[in-house]
């Protein structure tokens, strides 16, 4: 940006000086306002889409809105919608469980993979890149209905699964029925979508330098001992950002076990993402009070994890370039 | 020696089997006589059969052609709409000073990671308080938070891109008598095709395969999408309907794969680099 205002001014004195004392202000208040123009869908999305709704929602937490009356009926309650969640609401309780589980489960077997699967494909051979291709297709299909349908059906009692299984004279069950083995089912989905971290892991093994694993050749070292010491210390920037993105990510699960209950969380709660409680108390029972109360603890709870996660990352994340 | 030599090839290829199983297997069923959709995992029906398809085309009232047609709207009109306004907004971020400047990108980056679910309530109130939802054309909650650059991740994508492109070019346009907006126009926007290309084609594949605005929006069967009216085929679940539900499924991944195909490698290379280089 510096150089952008420095540059004219060798040139000033030949247009004149009061072309410079007018000149470059000119430029400046013109750009101010250039940025502001090129800015302002944007701030009016800021003001429209993102914080009057965010301060309205907090409003509406307070109440019982149910969408269905008009606003008049509308009435402040204080706390009750946090009360009744924390201590009434059973179903709450259900809906954190199962989110935790959910991302705290599916996101490190899906880091795993993706690492594993990176480390094999971070090595130049013929079919490498189809290899890439083929791994990241699931991440681009994998959240929508279509392919949470398949899952289930092949989870389903007679499904596929099953089938593959009854080879080895393993007797299969109801999978997606069944409330011990339903989530288990959709962090699989999950975890199968591993190609899109894969990707990004496989960016940030090219950054490596040779000379590192070079070096730990010429000192004896194995394969693993250049993993542990050398790739994941150095990949550790990269692993921290996935790790965000993809407990964001879990924690926001919706789709699958939409499709897999049929909308209601079941079976018994076991695949009641926080989520889908939320949709199921804003839209099937126009509890919008609620909901909103719901959105905001959803919010809390996903900036505190993040932050947990970024001040542990202290600990284990390296940067190369010595900035800690 | 050769063992070794031979592993990394064999995991690869027992992984990709694994990893693509679930899609051939669901091209294959759909095409399956309704007996064996379920059961034969086999990736090949005893017998092909195209019957699904036709059965789940006219499954509804509403021909499943006309989800198709309002998915596609809702994408097209998203890709325009997240193109333009994103542009706008990262020019203004990479390329221009003005006062507040760094205030508002750290506010454009705190709503990157602001999950979409937390506002989901009050746009819809604010859009069903302004009569946008149900109605006519109940798009507009769809589109006009795109229109407004909401899509914080492609602002980012592009800001990035921008700060690549060699700011010697805005200088001599400038010294040649450009104004900003000249700038934009004449250096930016041609520049930026590359940024705008990922931009599209992931707002895209994200929009069609994007389910819980379109679920929560939409409640006219006419006015459905291809996901919300897939799940339909779940309401009205015998044994009966998985194989025109399998057939209507595979229709509706078709176009996010032949994207995969035509652009796989800008696809996987793009993640990458609007990912990391933050």
């Amino acid at each position: 940006m510096a150089t952008t205002t420095a540059r004219p001014s060798p040139t000033a004195p030949t247009t004149g000086p009061a072309a410079t004392r007018r000149g470059r202000p000119a430029r400046h208040k013109a750009e101010g306002t250039a940025g502001y123009v090129f800015l302002s869908p944007w701030l009016l999305g800021l003001l429209t889409i993102t914080a009057v709704p965010m301060l309205m929602s907090l409003y509406l937490s307070f109440t019982n809105y149910d969408v269905l009356s008009d606003w008049e009926s509308m009435e402040w309650v204080g706390l009750d919608n946090y009360r009744t969640m924390f201590t009434e609401d059973p179903s709450f309780w259900h809906a954190v469980q199962t989110t935790l589980t959910f991302a705290l489960v599916a996101t490190p077997l899906k880091l795993a993979a993706a690492l594993g699967v990176a480390v094999l494909l971070n090595r130049s051979f013929t079919g490498a890149g189809l290899f890439r291709g083929l791994f990241y297709l699931p991440s681009l299909l994998g959240g929508s209905v279509a392919l949470a349908i398949v899952w289930v059906s092949m989870f389903n009692r007679d499904g596929a699964v099953n089938s593959f299984l009854g080879w080895f004279g393993i007797e299969g069950k109801a999978w997606v029925n069944d409330p011990d083995y339903a989530l288990g089912t959709l962090i699989l989905l999950a975890v199968w979508q591993f190609g899109a971290p894969m990707v990004i892991f496989l960016a940030g093994l090219k950054q490596v330098p040779v000379e590192l694993y070079e070096a730990a050749e010429v000192d004896g070292a194995g394969p693993v001992r250049k993993f542990l010491s050398i790739t994941l210390p150095m990949l550790s920037p990269v692993i921290f950002f996935n790790l965000v993105l993809e407990t964001i990510n879990g924690f926001q699960g919706f789709t699958s076990a939409f499709v897999l209950s049929n909308g209601t969380g079941g079976p018994v709660d076991s695949t009641l993402m926080y989520t889908l409680h939320l949709y199921i108390k804003g839209w099937n029972e126009y509890q919008m009070g609620y909901a909103s109360a719901m959105a905001w603890v959803f919010l809390l709870a996903i900036g505190l994890v993040t932050a947990v996660v970024f001040r542990t990352g202290r600990f284990w994340v390296h940067y190369s370039d010595g900035e800690d | 020696m050769t063992l070794r030599r031979l592993a990394r090839p064999i995991t690869l290829v027992l992984l990709t089997a694994v990893v693509l199983y679930p899609l051939v297997w669901m091209f294959g069923s759909s095409f399956k006589a309704q007996s064996e959709v379920l059961n034969n995992m086999s990736i090949f029906p005893d017998e092909w059969t195209p019957a699904n398809y036709t059965a789940g085309w006219t499954n509804f009232d509403v021909s499943f052609g006309r989800f198709f047609v309002n998915s596609a709207l809702v994408a097209g009109l998203t890709v325009v709409a997240n193109c333009v306004s994103c542009l706008l907004a990262a020019y203004a971020f990479a390329r221009l000073k003005f006062r507040l400047r760094g205030f508002w990108f750290a506010i454009m980056i705190g709503t990157l990671l602001l999950p979409g679910h937390v506002l989901i309530v009050p746009q819809f109130v604010m859009f069903k308080t302004f009569g946008w939802v149900g109605g006519d054309w109940p798009y507009a909650p769809l589109i006009v938070p795109q229109l407004l650059a909401t899509e914080a991740f492609f602002v980012f994508l592009m800001v990035q891109f921008m700060r690549g492109v060699p700011r010697e070019l805005d200088e001599a346009a400038t010294i040649d008598g450009c104004t900003p907006y000249g700038v934009f126009r004449h250096v930016i926007l041609p520049l930026s095709r590359p940024a705008l290309v990922s931009t599209a084609i992931f707002s895209f594949i994200w929009t069609w395969n994007d389910f819980f605005r379109q679920l929560v929006y939409l409640s006219d069967l006419e006015k459905y999408t291809a996901p919300v009216a897939l799940t339909l085929f779940i309401d009205s679940s015998g044994q009966s309907s998985w194989g025109p539900m399998f057939a209507m499924s595979v229709l509706s991944l078709a176009p996010v794969f032949l994207f995969f195909v035509a652009f796989q490698r800008m696809l996987v290379e793009g993640i990458n680099t609007s990912g990391l280089k933050g």
